[in-house]
């Protein structure tokens, strides 16, 4: 097998903050520090992706759930040796892998961030919470929806109570709405700008 | 001999460890003045607090036994223990160094007889061993420490206890109202071996040293292991005093890690390699288990590696640990992380964890070189140039067969220095 660094450049080019990639010592420390490892939520640490991509292994990594497994904890950043972003990096890896539309639609996390969220703050400009909430419980049937509100009513109930909820749909839009959706326009153009498709 | 060439001439050495004496008796034995300052009471340094030497596993007491005998039949050298360098003002060949001489508060009377430490009620945490036993205020270090005069803490000096310490001593060597004196010599060039300081572990929070009694470090280990040691030789568990049977050893506690020290301190993978020996030889149902990103065993260090390698019941894992917990039932530190080889999570209790902590050098902070043009690496290593020179552990990361190598380079480019200044 030849050394093939032809994916590892990709991602050092095109991911973000993916060229930190090239720094790693593959000590462990990020792998042992990272609360979602040790619940079996991930198959490969953030050093084996790591290690994959400089290894060339696109599809595997590009077709990983293991990036959406973040919660953005930053454990690793904290005690990386080698102050890698990892946090960073992982999420520069799963937006790669969503723009390349290697990611399975139907990974939660990637729906919830790419459909789900995006649609519902974008329609009005600020998010509603019930509309979310429910888009996200019904997203595999109505039965699995019943099912898991349900099981969260009494956190909603509380939540509530304590005005974090609110249970009606936003309606309207924003103020300065039109200047919103013009912000977002202009990101989306800077972002095909940099990824050199503008 | 170069005496016509360098009368007069002193080369002064700041720090008495391995790398000052042997800056010291390898300029003075070719004929130059040396004047050798100490801070501390005795000379020897961090090599004093070793057990044994790695590779050949044999005692410091030896090594450092033929440098005191060299100083005591040299008269070039002049020793100063207790004192500290406040300034170096001139240049290169004609320097002059203020010297402020702490009082001992025991003159050169003392014949070390002990009578005197005997009579003291007065005891302190003993820093030689890290605080891990208690010491009469008036002692020495230990039975090999040179000079072999006792000293008195300065706070226990002012004592009314002190005061009457002076009758028991049967030569009227203490002296509680000794005074601090401040001199000054003319120096024709400057080596600085103040060395290295174990990083303080305390400060790696994952790892709990300071909050966990079970997880400790390799220079505690290595005064644990000397059986004239606050435990007797044995290596136990400060937390209920039981043997520890089954050890971790973590490397790069501290070292190569942009948290703490950013650079590779280069000894600790050999120190603890050598001190799974200390463990595997005093338990022989012991297991020992090193946890490590890549092991630096340079040279003909790898023989040692394989020998250690050759025992089965020592455990290599690549992986360094994210963190240490404590089960709080049986006082075992839990080691975490992922072996990097497998892939695999563990979550394993051990006996006694050690921490291989690294090396900071004394220059980056209590030992700066006073002199306005002194100059540092990023770590705070001196940097060698305009009659002042570097060595050992003050130059950087080194073991003591490299202080050596590097302190007789250092006694060379100083003897130069001396000689061109004389013109």
């Amino acid at each position: 097998m030849t050394y093939d660094l032809t994916f590892a450049k990709e991602v050092y080019q095109n991911s973000e903050e993916g060229h930190w990639i090239k720094m790693c010592m593959q000590c462990g420390v990020c792998a042992g520090s990272c609360p979602m490892g040790f619940l079996g939520a991930w198959k490969h640490s953030p050093r084996q992706i790591f290690q994959m991509v400089r290894a060339g292994m696109r599809d595997e990594v590009l077709g990983s759930s293991d990036m959406w497994m973040c919660t953005s904890c930053y454990n690793c950043i904290v005690r990386c040796p080698r102050n890698l972003p990892i946090t960073h990096i992982i999420h520069g890896l799963a937006r790669y892998a969503s723009v390349e539309g290697k990611a399975d639609p139907k990974q939660p996390t990637h729906l919830f961030a790419k459909d789900i969220f995006w649609e519902n703050i974008v329609a009005t400009g600020r998010v509603g919470e019930a509309a979310l909430t429910m888009k996200l419980y019904f997203k595999d049937g109505i039965g699995e929806g019943i099912k898991q509100g349900l099981e969260m009513k009494d956190a909603a109930l509380g939540m509530m109570k304590a005005k974090r909820l609110k249970p009606l749909p936003f309606r309207g839009k924003i103020k300065g709405y039109p200047g919103f959706k013009a912000m977002l326009k202009k990101a989306f153009e800077l972002e095909q700008q940099k990824e050199g498709k503008a | 001999m170069a005496d016509g060439q360098a009368a007069g001439q002193t080369i002064l050495v700041v720090g008495g460890g391995i790398s000052g004496l042997t800056t010291a008796v390898e300029a003075a034995e070719v004929g130059y003045n040396v004047l050798l300052v100490e801070k501390s009471p005795h000379f020897g340094g961090r090599v004093a607090q070793h057990t044994k030497y790695f590779p050949k596993l044999c005692s410091p007491t030896c090594g450092l036994e033929i440098n005191y005998q060299r100083i005591k039949n040299n008269p070039r050298i002049r020793l100063m223990t207790l004192a500290e360098v406040l300034e170096i003002t001139g240049s290169t060949g004609a320097f002059t160094a203020k010297i402020r001489q702490n009082p001992r508060f025991v003159n050169q009377k003392c014949t070390a007889c002990g009578d005197c430490a005997k009579a003291c009620q007065t005891e302190v945490a003993n820093p030689y061993n890290f605080g891990m036993n208690k010491v009469k205020a008036i002692r020495h270090d230990h039975f090999m420490a040179f000079p072999s005069h006792y000293y008195m803490d300065p706070d226990f000096a002012a004592t009314d206890e002190a005061k009457k310490l002076v009758e028991v001593c049967p030569v009227g060597a203490i002296e509680p109202g000794m005074q601090a004196v401040i001199t000054e010599e003319k120096v024709a060039s400057v080596v600085w071996t103040t060395g290295g300081k174990p990083y303080d572990a305390e400060k790696i929070l994952p790892y709990g040293f300071g909050r966990f009694a079970n997880v400790t470090t390799n220079m505690r280990l290595e005064r644990m292991a000397d059986r004239f040691g606050p435990t007797g030789g044995r290596i136990i568990r400060p937390s209920d005093g039981k043997e520890a049977k089954n050890v971790a050893f973590i490397q790069c506690a501290g070292s190569r890690d942009h948290n703490y020290l950013p650079f590779c301190s280069r000894i600790c993978c050999l120190a603890s390699m050598k001190q799974a020996t200390y463990v595997r030889g005093m338990y022989p149902d012991s297991t020992v288990t090193i946890f490590y990103i890549d092991l630096r065993a340079m040279d003909r260090y790898e023989s040692f590696q394989k020998m250690v390698e050759s025992d089965p019941q020592v455990r290599w894992i690549k992986s360094k640990p994210a963190r240490i917990d404590e089960d709080p039932k049986t006082g075992n530190p839990i080691v975490v992380g992922e072996n990097t080889l497998t892939g695999v999570r563990y979550e394993e209790p051990f006996d006694l964890v050690v921490l291989a902590t690294g090396m900071e050098p004394n220059s980056a902070s209590d030992a700066k070189v006073p002199m306005s043009n002194a100059r540092y690496d990023e770590y705070g290593f001196v940097v060698s140039g305009r009659g002042l020179f570097s060595s050992g552990c003050s130059s950087q990361p080194s073991d003591v067969s490299g202080s050596v190598q590097s302190s007789t380079a250092s006694a060379l480019r100083a003897i130069q220095t001396a000689v061109n200044a004389k013109g």
